[in-house]
């Protein structure tokens, strides 16, 4: 039978409905929350009140964004500076763990050393648990350091999340030994060898820690350690605004839409990368 | 791929000495001076690691043992505040119920969700599939919009839910969704697997793409009739990596609930309804500062991501056998 020597194997087309029924069903189930927000943001205050409730926007309006810098502005602290603090933790917090994270992933994922593999075994483990655990001695930390209500608060524990160690060494883990003694035997230091040869052939890597610690502090609403108002991020005044009730829908969505804009955009530009990276990402048993 | 020691073959020979070999402390010595680059390299995170992740775990369990409340020095007290905890904190025991009923119905389910989303997405042309992969992904990356339920469950007639249910007639008057124990712990639940198609997903995906192709082929002439023994015999088997990192990332995800449980019920939710463990721990760690009980519940919460993390593990080692 020839049909039996084709790679396809037999599927009935009943099952192949039912499937693309539940993925299209469920694919609605995730996206209608966020278009809604999307409409709501866009609707001119009559709308937001139309009893029953609209998904889609009829008459769209930019009012509500202008309505957030208006209010904000007159606020004792401007919106603005809360999505300048959201940038700066993000985009300082990020840099500094692709390259500590980096760093560190080379000799791990490269050579064998002593310590190796206890210093991987705590990485996995600590994959396991959630800062939850460790936040209460983390405040004490902060509070000794003299760092609580900063802004390295936020940053400098960013630097050292175990996810983006794991992947980066995962991924490492394939780059050809014989390109890295080839560069020793030209006399390349390990500096050298890790800056000009492993970090221009895992840009994957990067722009996948990149999506994953952008989404982690992006947001981010301070936590525990924050207390001035000039410090806090977009996500806490996110939360104010909407406990502003009702009134504030508009003006909520507007910011949640600003909210999600900047880290799904930031995946979709860099998706076949990152998924070249997750590929990497299992574990041995 | 091969995992050659290249630290080995550039190290150099033991040197001889009159005394004989270098005894251990020599060799050890040795190691490390040859490998100093590498610690160099590993020592910025490493620092930062030990600081914020791995110190912080043994002071908790240490304060755990303790009566602490910031001001004055820790009393070692034993045992006291995990019987404490566990004998005589009703509290504590509803948030331990509702965690453990939350984790085994949100977390068996957002996995195999994020497996068999990505299982249907791989079969899709590359354009859709890109399209599909943003859909089922945005929600977890979209800068914890989540409140965007609290929106929909509003407990008025202008909340989308209750306004849908009144326009077709199933109820006449706008139900409280999120003060109502009730309903509470089912919508926590409902919007924690619209949030968890994430990391997991993602590594699920990539992990799809680089199946070996011929695997399938050599299947179907062993015999492989359906696609479900295709997926049984082939697919899993072939991701069992990836499917151990996924599990990892699930299991304490839906074991750490809180951030939703908050946002959306309230703090603390009416009638404890939607207490979690965290939220216990966050009660007397930040409000009543009573850290080291509150190092009891974090140490409680850490032994049972630990532990459940290990028993799938070893329940994933037997797929496809």
């Amino acid at each position: 039978m020839a049909l039996r020597m084709k790679r396809k194997i037999n599927r009935s087309w009943q099952v192949d409905i039912l499937l693309f029924l539940l993925l299209g069903g469920f694919g609605a189930f995730m996206v209608i929350p966020l278009i809604y927000v999307i409409n709501n943001a866009f609707k001119p205050l009559d709308e937001l009140f139309i009893f029953p409730p609209t998904l889609f926007v009829r008459n769209p309006t930019f009012e509500n964004f202008s309505d957030l810098f208006q209010v904000m502005k007159n606020s004792w602290v401007p919106f603005s500076r809360y999505i300048f603090n959201t940038v700066f933790i993000t985009a300082a917090g990020t840099f500094g763990h692709i390259i500590l994270a980096s760093a560190a992933a080379y000799p791990l994922a490269k050579y064998k050393f002593r310590g190796h593999k206890i210093l991987f075994t705590i990485i996995v483990l600590s994959l396991m648990f959630s800062p939850h655990v460790t936040a209460i001695p983390n405040y004490m930390i902060m509070s000794t350091l003299g760092w609580l209500d900063s802004y390295q608060a936020m940053i400098i524990p960013a630097f050292a999340y175990p996810l983006g160690l794991y992947l980066m060494k995962q991924f490492m883990e394939q780059i050809p030994d014989a390109l890295l003694e080839a560069a020793k035997m030209d006399g390349a230091s390990e500096y050298r060898i890790f800056f000009q040869v492993v970090m221009p052939l895992v840009k994957p890597a990067w722009l996948t820690l990149l999506i994953l610690m952008m989404q982690m502090l992006w947001g981010t609403d301070g936590g525990s350690f924050i207390y001035s108002e000039q410090l806090k991020t977009m996500h806490y005044a996110m939360g104010q605004i909407v406990q502003g009730g009702i009134a504030r829908a508009g003006v909520g969505a507007a910011v949640a839409v600003i909210m999600m804009t900047v880290p799904i955009v930031t995946f979709v530009l860099s998706q076949s990368q990152v998924i070249q990276t997750m590929a990497s990402s299992g574990m041995k048993d | 791929m091969q995992k050659a020691n290249m630290v080995t073959k550039t190290g150099s020979q033991p040197k001889r000495t009159p005394a004989g070999l270098p005894g251990k402390w020599e060799l050890f010595r040795r190691d490390i001076k040859r490998d100093k680059h590498l610690y160099i390299l590993l020592s910025p995170y490493m620092l930062l690691f030990f600081l914020f992740t791995v110190f912080p775990v043994i002071i908790s369990i240490f304060f755990s043992f303790t009566n602490f409340n910031m001001l004055e020095f820790p009393e070692w007290v034993g045992w006291e505040n995990y019987s404490k905890l566990l004998w005589n904190d009703d509290v504590f025991l509803i948030g331990l119920k509702n965690t453990i009923i939350f984790s085994v119905i949100t977390g068996p389910i957002s996995y195999i969700a994020c497996f068999v989303f990505a299982w249907l997405i791989n079969e899709l042309n590359p354009k859709v599939r890109a399209f599909m992969t943003l859909i089922f992904f945005a929600p977890s990356i979209s800068g914890n919009v989540f409140f965007i339920w609290q929106i929909i469950f509003s407990g008025d007639s202008y909340g989308i839910m209750n306004g849908f249910l009144m326009k077709i007639g199933i109820i006449y008057e706008p139900i409280l969704w999120l003060q109502n124990p009730k309903y509470m712990l089912a919508i926590i639940m409902l919007v924690q697997l619209w949030l968890s198609l994430g990391t997991s997903f993602l590594a699920f995906i990539a992990g799809l793409q680089t199946v070996d192709r011929t695997l399938y082929e050599a299947g179907s002439i062993d015999g492989v009739q359906n696609r479900w023994q295709e997926l049984w015999y082939i697919t899993l088997p072939s991701m069992r990596p990836q499917l151990m990192f996924g599990a990892v990332i699930q299991i304490t995800a839906s074991l750490a609930v809180a951030e939703v449980a908050t946002a959306l019920a309230g703090f603390p939710s009416v009638q404890y309804g939607a207490h979690t463990i965290v939220t216990h721990l966050m009660d007397y760690g930040t409000i009543r500062f009573e850290m080291g009980y509150a190092s009891a519940i974090a140490t409680v919460l850490f032994s049972l991501m630990l532990g459940s993390n290990l028993l799938v593990q070893k329940l994933l080692k037997r797929v496809g056998e």
